[in-house]
């Protein structure tokens, strides 16, 4: 440890050695190094804390977590298709990141309220959101298009790093509801009925410069939010690299903030479940926040309308590729006998299944009556709204009988209309 | 009936709704044991505790944001934001998401956070503790504001705030904050709907609307105008957004003259929409253009020349004689 600073001018003794060694102890001390308990080549790794919550996975679990992995990467590749072929007005792929995702949001459970950033499609998966109603931000029929309250995984959120915010809030709620079941539990003389329960907070290696960031860990801190920040460390912006936005490790961050941070193979399913259980339970147990940083590689574009080659070099994607979360588990269940040739033919099965539904349902998708956005923008009645309303109906009635606009016409503007770029 | 000042009424107003709704807290800087920078939350955190009255890091952006995810989880925050200029670092949370979640969800969510922010000028401090930036909040879809500008409405207006689904900015009229007044605890009386506007005065020559820091200085306009055989009907407006255009334009049918008043810079401010939603809705009632009163396309200026910048008696008679010069 370095020199210890008193913690004001006026404090007369040095800082406390017994409150240092308190808050030590609450942090515990995380693995210096990244954790990874398979690697590329199909091996188990070994991690004196970590291995324990890895044996506690079953071949069936492992076969399930790589069924997601595959189920999703397969989504994405339809998801891109369908952008490329204009049904989608813009994708965000994730094909690279699906063991950080798949890991984490498997290691959740049901009373954990996840808030995501935009490209979380496999945590989505893990919380049994439907994967058509997902596209329909991406198809322009909604800003939203899933009830977060059915599966509590929050809308996505596009403005960088807001939601880290929202999902420190929403721990603070957790705290307060457990000590309202707490004090009813004693009024009453039952016990509390009120699971202990979490969030996670995703974000990304460029939103980790945000000022939102490190709001959000200073009130995690201070108030010793159930708070689990998950950010995955893609290594690019959308052009901009990861040395760009930090010179330390980004899990290094977290020691500033007073809580355990730490750096986890991104790429490796079993360490990012691992670790993500053992960073839940920390914070439902009371014992605050955690910071995981999920060393990973975005494979693809940024979106589809990135484009890559103007910024990385092939030899770098390649690196990255012999990393590939999916083909390292598939080494690890064949070599252990845990799965067979008839398992990952239908999986793959699964996977083109689960396409042909995304593809036709993305083109069953209703195109709202923008009546809907009149009645939204209020939970309560409002003058303005109504007034506005009231000229649009009679508006839109003097057209009654008339042809409908030219739509090809139409399509064309709208299309040299669109951004090129998102964030 | 009981007398009070506004700064008194708004802690009183927060104390109740504090006791009436459970989940309801208040959150921001000094708010605890200092009592708010204005003493508007004193006493507070002695009855309700750290849980309740949250002494918040130095983050308005943090302050907001969070809120918003406590509002998520069932709880109705109240933030403090110490000053108008202070609101910007947290302008993003506000406009970007508070405003538009319950939009964006398709109505599936609701996010009912309060938002105080001491506002405008006259009480001689230094740069970004004067401003009054209602129209940037205005604009949104999706927030409401609401101000009050005397203590009965003050009592009143942040239960009702508190009780809103949606968001609420309440703007509060800091150099009004030791303005007494009497007020009902018992009953809301014309209190009653927080965005509806009130005829303060009635008066057949000219409307003078006005909100917030404004509404006395409007009064003692109209009183001066009477001296000079004037009559002038003073409209408080009480709500930024929505705005009671009905009430507005009802009077301007009558009065035929309109002039609108407030301490923000005129170009772009409320003045203006409500210029433009007049002429459309009583054009042919008008017997002058819509005159505005307001403050200057500058920065708020420094505080030995803020007399010059900020609306008196003498501009709002000033553009009486324009109004009547038609």
């Amino acid at each position: 440890m370095g020199t210890h600073l008193p913690s004001t001018e006026f404090d007369g003794t040095a800082v406390d050695d017994q409150r240092e060694a308190d808050a030590e102890a609450v942090m515990g001390e995380p693995p210096a190094q990244m954790v990874q308990l398979l690697g590329p080549d199909g091996k188990p790794g070994f991690d004196p804390v970590f291995t324990d919550y890895a044996r506690k996975l079953t071949p069936e679990v492992l076969r399930g977590l790589y069924a997601d992995m595959a189920a999703i990467r397969r989504f994405d590749v339809e998801a891109t298709a369908l952008q490329r072929q204009g049904q989608l007005a813009l994708w965000v792929p994730l094909t690279g990141q699906e063991a950080a995702q798949i890991g984490s949001g498997r290691a959740s459970q049901p009373q954990d309220y996840i808030f995501p950033t935009y490209r979380e499609h496999g945590v989505a998966l893990t919380r049994n959101v439907d994967l058509a109603e997902l596209l329909r931000q991406f198809r322009g029929v909604s800003n939203g298009g899933w009830n977060p309250k059915d599966t509590n995984f929050h809308l996505y959120t596009l403005v960088l790093a807001a939601q880290t915010l929202h999902a420190v809030g929403y721990a603070m709620g957790i705290q307060r509801d457990q000590k309202l079941a707490a004090a009813n539990a004693a009024g009453s003389g039952n016990p509390a009925a009120e699971p202990a329960a979490a969030v996670i907070a995703y974000f990304g290696d460029g939103a980790s410069s945000e000022g939102d960031v490190h709001e959000s860990m200073v009130f995690a801190s201070s108030y010793n939010a159930p708070v689990v920040f998950f950010c995955q460390n893609n290594h690019w912006a959308i052009s901009v690299p990861t040395e760009v936005q930090t010179k330390v490790p980004l899990s290094n961050r977290a020691k500033g903030y007073g809580f355990p941070g730490i750096r986890v193979d991104g790429n490796d399913v079993i360490a990012v479940h691992a670790v993500t259980e053992w960073a839940l339970e920390h914070a439902r147990q009371g014992k605050g926040p955690v910071l995981i940083e999920a060393f990973t590689y975005r494979v693809g574009a940024h979106t589809t309308a990135d484009d890559p080659t103007k910024y990385r070099q092939a030899a770098e994607e390649d690196a990255w590729k012999a990393k590939d979360p999916l083909a390292r588990l598939e080494k690890y269940l064949r070599s252990e006998g845990m799965a067979d040739q008839e398992f990952f033919a239908r999986v793959k099965a699964d996977g083109d299944e689960l396409a042909a539904y995304v593809r036709r349902t993305t083109h069953d998708l209703e195109t709202p009556d923008i009546r809907t956005a009149f009645a939204n923008t209020y939970a309560e009645a409002h003058p303005l709204v109504a007034e506005e309303l009231a000229w649009f109906e009679e508006y839109s009635a003097g057209f009654a009988g008339e042809e409908p606009a030219e739509e090809p016409a139409r399509q064309a503007v709208t299309a040299q209309a669109s951004p090129k770029a998102g964030h | 009936m009981t007398t009070m000042t506004i700064a008194k009424a708004i802690n009183e107003g927060l104390r109740t709704a504090l006791t009436d709704h459970p989940k309801s807290l208040l959150m921001g800087e000094d708010i605890g044991a200092l009592g708010g920078v204005y003493r508007v939350t004193d006493g507070l955190i002695g009855e309700f505790g750290p849980d309740r009255v949250v002494d918040t890091p130095l983050a308005e952006s943090g302050i907001i944001g969070t809120a918003i995810g406590l509002a998520l989880r069932g709880y109705t925050p109240v933030c403090e934001i110490q000053f108008d200029g202070f609101v910007f670092p947290g302008f993003n949370q506000i406009t970007t998401q508070l405003a538009k979640i319950h939009s964006r969800s398709n109505g599936n969510l609701s996010v009912p956070v309060v938002i105080r922010i001491p506002y405008g000028g006259g009480i001689g401090s230094i740069e970004h503790h004067s401003e009054s930036p209602e129209a940037l909040f205005a604009h949104t879809a999706g927030l409401r504001i609401i101000t009050p500008s005397n203590p009965h409405d003050a009592y009143w207006m942040i239960q009702q705030a508190v009780q809103c689904q949606d968001p609420v900015i309440v703007f509060e009229p800091k150099r009004r904050y030791w303005l007494k007044g009497e007020v009902d605890v018992e009953a809301p009386g014309r209190a009653g709907d927080p965005f509806e506007a009130h005829v303060l005065r009635t008066g057949t020559d000219a409307t003078i609307v006005a909100y917030g820091p404004l509404v006395p200085v409007a009064l003692a306009a109209a009183n001066a105008a009477e001296e000079d055989g004037h009559s002038l009907e003073v409209i408080d407006l009480r709500s930024i957004s929505p705005i009671d255009f009905d009430t507005v334009t009802a009077s301007v049918q009558k009065t035929g003259r309109l002039i609108v008043a407030h301490e923000a810079p005129t170009f772009g401010g409320i003045g203006g929409e409500i210029a433009a939603r007049i002429s459309e809705r009583a054009f042919h009632s008008l017997e002058a253009p819509v005159i505005r009163v307001g403050g200057f396309h500058m920065p708020y200026p420094v505080a030995k020349v803020e007399e010059d910048y900020l609306p008196d008696i003498d501009r709002i008679l000033e553009a009486l004689d324009r109004a009547l010069s038609y």
